[in-house]
């Protein structure tokens, strides 16, 4: 059975099931606009870093990645619940690869998560928050697929693991959170006490979000190599974790 | 993908399988024969769902082998897959996208050309009377409907051999009725190899020209329905009574030829050679005997009576659950 025609296939359902709930799209960017007004507005008087970027234009590319995580690591949601509904049987006693599946279904999830990102980041540039050209733009995309992708295989590696689509966000949220607030997305990392440094370096995140700002324009900490070079074995692992576990996964 | 084969299109030896120290099958013999369409009748929780997995190359057996189409399913899955067409017997449909959309993705997921792919939807949509809802989203189907969007949808690759899961569970008796047509129109116009698995009795009697009788994980039972209600032989007589005492019991048995007695609530199920000049002495018997009989009834056997008469119990009691369910997660209520 042909690999790339079984990974459209599971793509092509990813973006039907998409577009037909426009309305989750906004939902789901409701939860970045709150960190970014609340956050933004908040401590923008206080925030002292740099006299020539606003606390908000800092934020940003740290809120696009934070839209990337959630969406992407709850795409493992979609697995649970073909298995609740019974779909994953049909799509497992086709004749073709899992690991097909697996990289139609990431990719799937990917693209859906992307398009939200990029919606928000669309915005941001509107509003005049990111101040960047298309040059910026590119290496931006490649950042966000590289976060995508890997917290995408990551929550279907949880999700292949799992059968209970109850738990799965209370797990998720569990494991977002800190990921989340201690990547640097809301504060530079030389100002930081050591400790939460240490942490921080050792979150991949870290290293997107920074790519992030490189990218677009406001200020960062690390070479955009190393950058790439850390979401790149990251991503890998994920990868090669999501798809054996997947693989192995019972119905 | 048909062709011809002359052995047993499925061809199971000694096949057993085990959750933990639990038994759900155990060795199971058994040959289907190219265009059967086979019965595997039995209580909830019998093994039967388990059989079909390890058939249709979900579930992996503990011992001994099986093939479907002359494909082993542990060696030669993905052939096995190809082969094979399944309608389960959980929902397996996805209910956000319309009917169309869900045979479209089937077609492409077993590589079917464009062409031939809009060709087979088209034929597959108007077997099952589907036609005019193509385009609606399967959330706003009824129960009856998505299940026959999933028999279309298992017939589409035009597999060599067809699983029904417990087709009708669930449905009301119109439903039912009308998939009973269609699972017959398809064996008659494709030639197709059906194995059903089912609870019903009436079900396997209508359809199956043989059937297994599977009970607790083992085979009871393979024959045609008709030989194996011919072979319980006579009639059935149903007696309402009272109150039934061994004395009353040993007392039938000697004025009358009684191939079995059963006591079930308050009714004695009597299988006697000649049913009409048993009655008379019945009465005669309770009359002397002080038995006060408020209801007799006559009939011939039926399937039903055919697993009494095997196992001693009545298949609609509840067995206990499944071993796939048990290990399963806690599921949605069944189609509505």
């Amino acid at each position: 059975m042909n690999f790339p025609g079984t990974v459209y296939t599971l793509w092509l359902r990813e973006i039907k099931r998409f577009y037909r709930n426009k309305g989750r799209l906004f939902g789901s960017m409701a939860m970045p606009a709150l960190f970014l007004i609340v956050l933004g507005s908040g401590f923008g008087r206080v925030f002292q870093y740099r006299s020539d970027i606003s606390y908000a234009e800092f934020l940003g590319p740290g809120i696009v990645a934070m839209s990337l995580l959630f969406s992407s690591m709850f795409g493992g949601m979609n697995v649970l619940w073909d298995k609740q509904f019974g779909f994953l049987k049909e799509i497992l006693v086709a004749p073709v690869s899992r690991t097909a599946i697996m990289a139609g279904q990431t990719m799937g999830t990917v693209t859906t998560s992307m398009v939200k990102a990029l919606v928000f980041l669309i915005a941001l540039l509107v509003g005049g928050l990111i101040k960047s050209d298309l040059y910026g733009i590119l290496p931006a995309l490649v950042f966000m697929f590289l976060i995508s992708a890997s917290f995408v295989s990551l929550g279907i590696a949880f999700a292949s693991r799992m059968s209970d689509p109850h738990a799965f966000p209370l797990i998720m949220n569990f494991l977002i959170m800190p990921v989340f607030f201690l990547s640097g997305a809301l504060y530079p990392l030389d100002r930081i006490p050591g400790w939460l440094e240490t942490v921080t370096r050792m979150n991949p995140l870290t290293y997107g979000v920074d790519g992030m700002r490189f990218a677009l324009g406001a200020p960062y900490q690390f070479s955009p190599w190393l950058n790439l070079t850390v979401l790149l074995v990251f991503w890998i692992g994920t990868t090669v974790v999501g798809t054996v576990l997947f693989r192995k996964m019972s119905v | 993908m048909i062709d011809g084969n002359a052995r047993g299109t499925i061809s199971i030896t000694g096949l057993g399988k085990n959750f933990g120290n639990l038994t759900a099958l155990k060795d199971i013999h058994l040959e289907i024969g190219k265009g059967e369409l086979f019965g595997l009748l039995g209580p909830n929780g019998a093994g039967k769902t388990t059989l079909i997995s390890i058939l249709s190359t979900i579930l992996s057996p503990s011992a001994g082998t099986a093939s479907v189409g002359g494909h082993d399913v542990q060696r030669e899955a993905n052939a096995v897959r190809r082969a094979i067409g399944i309608v389960f017997q959980d929902p397996s449909l996805d209910v956000e996208l319309t009917g169309q959309e869900n045979l479209d993705f089937h077609g492409r997921l077993y590589g079917m050309r464009g062409s031939l792919r809009k060709s087979r939807i088209d034929e597959v949509l108007s077997l099952v009377d589907l036609s005019i809802r193509r385009n609606d989203p399967v959330k706003t189907y009824s129960g009856g409907m998505r299940r026959r969007l999933e028999i279309a949808r298992g017939l589409m690759h035009r597999p060599e051999v067809l699983f029904l899961d417990e087709p009708t569970l669930g449905l009301d008796p119109q439903t039912r009725r009308k998939i009973w047509h269609y699972i017959r129109s398809l064996e008659e116009s494709f030639g197709m190899t059906i194995i059903l698995t089912t609870h019903y009795m009436d079900e396997a009697d209508r359809l199956c020209s043989r059937v297994a009788i599977i009970d607790r994980g083992e085979i009871v039972a393979l024959d045609s329905p008709q030989n194996l209600k011919t072979r319980l032989g006579g009639d059935v007589l149903d007696v309402d009574i009272a109150e039934a005492s061994p004395e009353f019991i040993e007392k039938l048995k000697i004025i009358g030829d009684l191939r079995s007695v059963k006591v079930q609530d308050g009714r004695l199920m009597i299988t006697v050679e000649r049913g009409e000049s048993f009655v008379p002495r019945l009465f005669e018997t309770a009359q002397t005997m002080g038995v006060a009989i408020s209801a007799v009834s006559m009939r011939k056997p039926n399937l039903e009576d055919v697993f009494i008469q095997l196992t001693g119990r009545e298949i609609r009691e509840e067995a206990p659950v499944e071993p796939k369910d048990r290990i399963g997660i806690y599921r949605w209520g069944r189609r509505t």
